[in-house]
């Protein structure tokens, strides 16, 4: 049960890049009062600590002018919007939202990863354009179990994906910036080396400079002409042109993707293929991850303002 | 090996029928004229060369086909399910019956966990939604529920029901099941009542054979029971559904949503589902993969050699 907003105002100061999603603001208006920080008055800009950001850019704009400012808390798992340089530079700590997202976008990478090899959406639409009894049986599609699968990013998403795609016979390795000893999956130095190792790449990493482009037309030339790619990172780990023209020309075998390189544009070649599964970036929008995401934040904000270490901060 | 005449109901799989060419000698149930008189004047010509049939999911030995080919011995089917097979005519007749269990196991699992997944979270209405060029604003949302964690119900824990719960287990979903007799799983919770079971989930899986007592399983009270909120997933025969209690069902939002890769009337999907965005249909492409396909084309062509040299077969119902 939320407590009352307390009769003079001893709610802390949040700041907001942006205004909140409605049902944000509902749940967390009893616990924080919310400013605008581009309407702030000079009080409210002076004394702000803490700046809840949203989906869109912030840049050293937004943070400049904000004095006391020493927490920008996302919403999003994603903080590749955050300049985080700039944080840096200024001392401040960054949070995400932690593991909050990560149950639904593993489900929805396994979900898209039957879609696309059991071409699940293209039977559906076949099946709703009268086309079985006019046009028979649909195609065979290939084997979801024991397809060898390659995991980009072992963290949240991706140790809930391999453990889900064990469960299909399905032989896992990984890559990501280090080995993690603890897991039961196979380590490859190279995402080169894991793309021709594997018949189906999940990306699941975060996108910073490093990893921008990082499924390039070589990358996907070694997953081959039978090869699938699923991204439920972000639209920008994949170079989308040469995407488009690796599944023009055969040489990738298929994708399933929830992000694309400029949302909402979706490259319209796409559109005429069965072999792809697309989706409009609601791997998370689940009234779970909402939940969830809303405890992460609340979370994190009570920790910081009672001196406590902050729940899911961000590594700058 | 060639004198095995062997009858083949329908051009099921490319593969098999070259194969069954190749090995046996090959009779072709559709190159009889149309018409049933033409049809069963094709069988009588027929009839003394045709010692086996081959059918699958939709075309079978039944009644009138076995008493058509009195020197027939053997039917292998290309299917797991032989609901449309005439067993007890088999039996009186000493017919043998083989089917294809276990090579098809996984791919059918494996769809039923992805048409859950696809139910709930929409994943065809949001490609839908994408080609149609509708996703305009990033901030546009549409609320699915998480899969994860679900309560699943299996009808029927034989090999398919098995890999369905072995797959829904890493999504951490409880299971629960009905079928003819409680199996050794403490893990599982097992339902003598299947209008129980169903009101006891969020996503009932119907993995158990056809036969009379399962025609109709999920009735109209199964349906209530499972709910608006509840999935309804068959990966069995259409026949384990009363179609038009489900159709209204969901019609109405009495029941939240279904994924059918099986239908009464194949290749006839009931019309009114064929609008709505709570369900996922496709085309009885359950075992629909080359790996399994070819296997179960091999496991046909070597129960037919085995009962053509008088041995064992591999996969004998009867």
């Amino acid at each position: 049960m939320r407590p009352p907003p307390p009769p003079s105002d001893e709610r802390p100061l949040v700041l907001l890049a942006q205004p909140l999603f409605p049902d944000f603001a509902a749940a967390l208006a009893s616990r924080f009062r919310f400013a605008l920080a581009a309407d702030a008055d000079a009080a409210d800009a002076a004394e702000g600590r803490v700046l809840l950001v949203g989906l869109k850019p912030v840049t050293d704009e937004h943070l400049a002018g904000l004095p006391a400012l020493e927490l920008v808390a996302g919403i999003s798992v994603g903080v590749d919007h955050v300049d985080l340089a700039a944080c840096r530079r200024r001392g401040l700590s960054v949070t995400n939202a932690g593991a909050a997202f990560a149950v639904d976008s593993a489900d929805y990478a396994v979900g898209l990863l039957i879609a696309v090899l059991r071409q699940v959406a293209a039977a559906d639409a076949y099946v709703r354009g009268g086309r079985w009894p006019a046009d028979g049986d649909y195609p065979l599609t290939t084997k979801v179990s024991g397809k060898r699968v390659g995991i980009v990013g072992l963290g949240n998403i991706g140790s809930r994906v391999a453990r889900r795609l064990a469960a299909f016979g399905c032989a896992v390795s990984y890559h990501s910036r280090s080995p993690k000893p603890s897991s039961p999956y196979t380590f490859v130095p190279t995402l080169l080396d894991l793309a021709v190792g594997s018949d189906v790449l999940v990306l699941s990493c975060a996108l910073t400079d490093e990893t921008k482009h990082m499924a390039n037309r070589e990358v996907m030339e070694a997953l081959g002409k039978d090869g699938v790619l699923i991204n439920v990172g972000r639209g920008g780990l994949v170079d989308e042109p040469e995407l488009v023209s690796c599944l023009r020309d055969g040489a990738l075998g298929g994708a399933g993707l929830d992000v694309y390189a400029n949302e909402p544009a979706v490259p319209p070649e796409l559109f005429g293929m069965d072999n792809v599964v697309l989706s409009d970036h609601r791997a998370v929008i689940t009234p779970e991850s909402m939940r969830g995401v809303l405890e992460v934040i609340t979370a994190n904000l009570d920790a910081f303002f009672s001196g406590r270490p902050l729940v899911s901060p961000v590594q700058l | 090996m060639e004198s095995l005449g062997v009858l083949l109901l329908h051009p099921m799989n490319a593969y098999l029928e070259q194969e069954l060419d190749r090995r046996f000698r090959l009779i072709r149930l559709w190159d009889a004229p149309p018409g049933a008189d033409a049809r069963a004047a094709f069988l009588r010509a027929n009839a003394a060369a045709i010692r086996a049939v081959v059918g699958n999911a939709g075309y079978n030995a039944d009644a009138a086909l076995i008493d058509a080919l009195p020197a027939l011995e053997i039917v292998a089917s290309f299917s797991v399910g032989i609901d449309r097979v005439d067993l007890a005519k088999c039996r009186d007749r000493g017919i043998r019956v083989t089917n294809t269990p276990d090579v098809l196991t996984d791919d059918v699992a494996d769809l039923a966990v992805g048409l859950a997944i696809a139910a709930l979270r929409k994943i065809p209405q949001a490609d839908r939604y994408v080609r149609a060029g509708l996703w305009k604003a990033k901030g546009d949302y549409t609320l699915t529920t998480r899969f994860s964690g679900k309560r699943v119900a299996i009808l029927g824990l034989g090999r398919i029901g098995l890999a369905v719960a072995k797959r829904a287990e890493a999504f951490d979903c409880s299971i629960s099941y009905h079928s003819r007799s409680q199996k050794p799983f403490p893990n599982y919770r097992f339902f003598t009542n299947v209008v129980d079971l169903a009101a006891n989930c969020d996503v009932l899986i119907v993995a158990c054979l056809l036969n009379a007592e399962t025609h109709h399983i999920v009735s109209r009270e199964v349906i209530h029971a499972l709910g608006p909120e509840g999935v309804l997933i068959n990966i069995g025969r259409g026949a384990h559904v009363d179609e038009p209690e489900l159709v209204s069902a969901l019609l109405e939002k009495r029941l939240g949503a279904a994924g059918l890769d099986v239908f009464e009337h194949e290749p006839f999907p009931p019309e009114q589902l064929l609008g709505l965005d709570n369900v996922v249909l496709v085309p009885h492409v359950g075992s629909d993969t080359e790996e399994t396909c070819k296997a179960m084309a091999d496991l046909v062509l070597q129960n037919l050699e085995a009962h053509a040299l008088n041995k064992p077969l591999l996969t004998p119902v009867i």
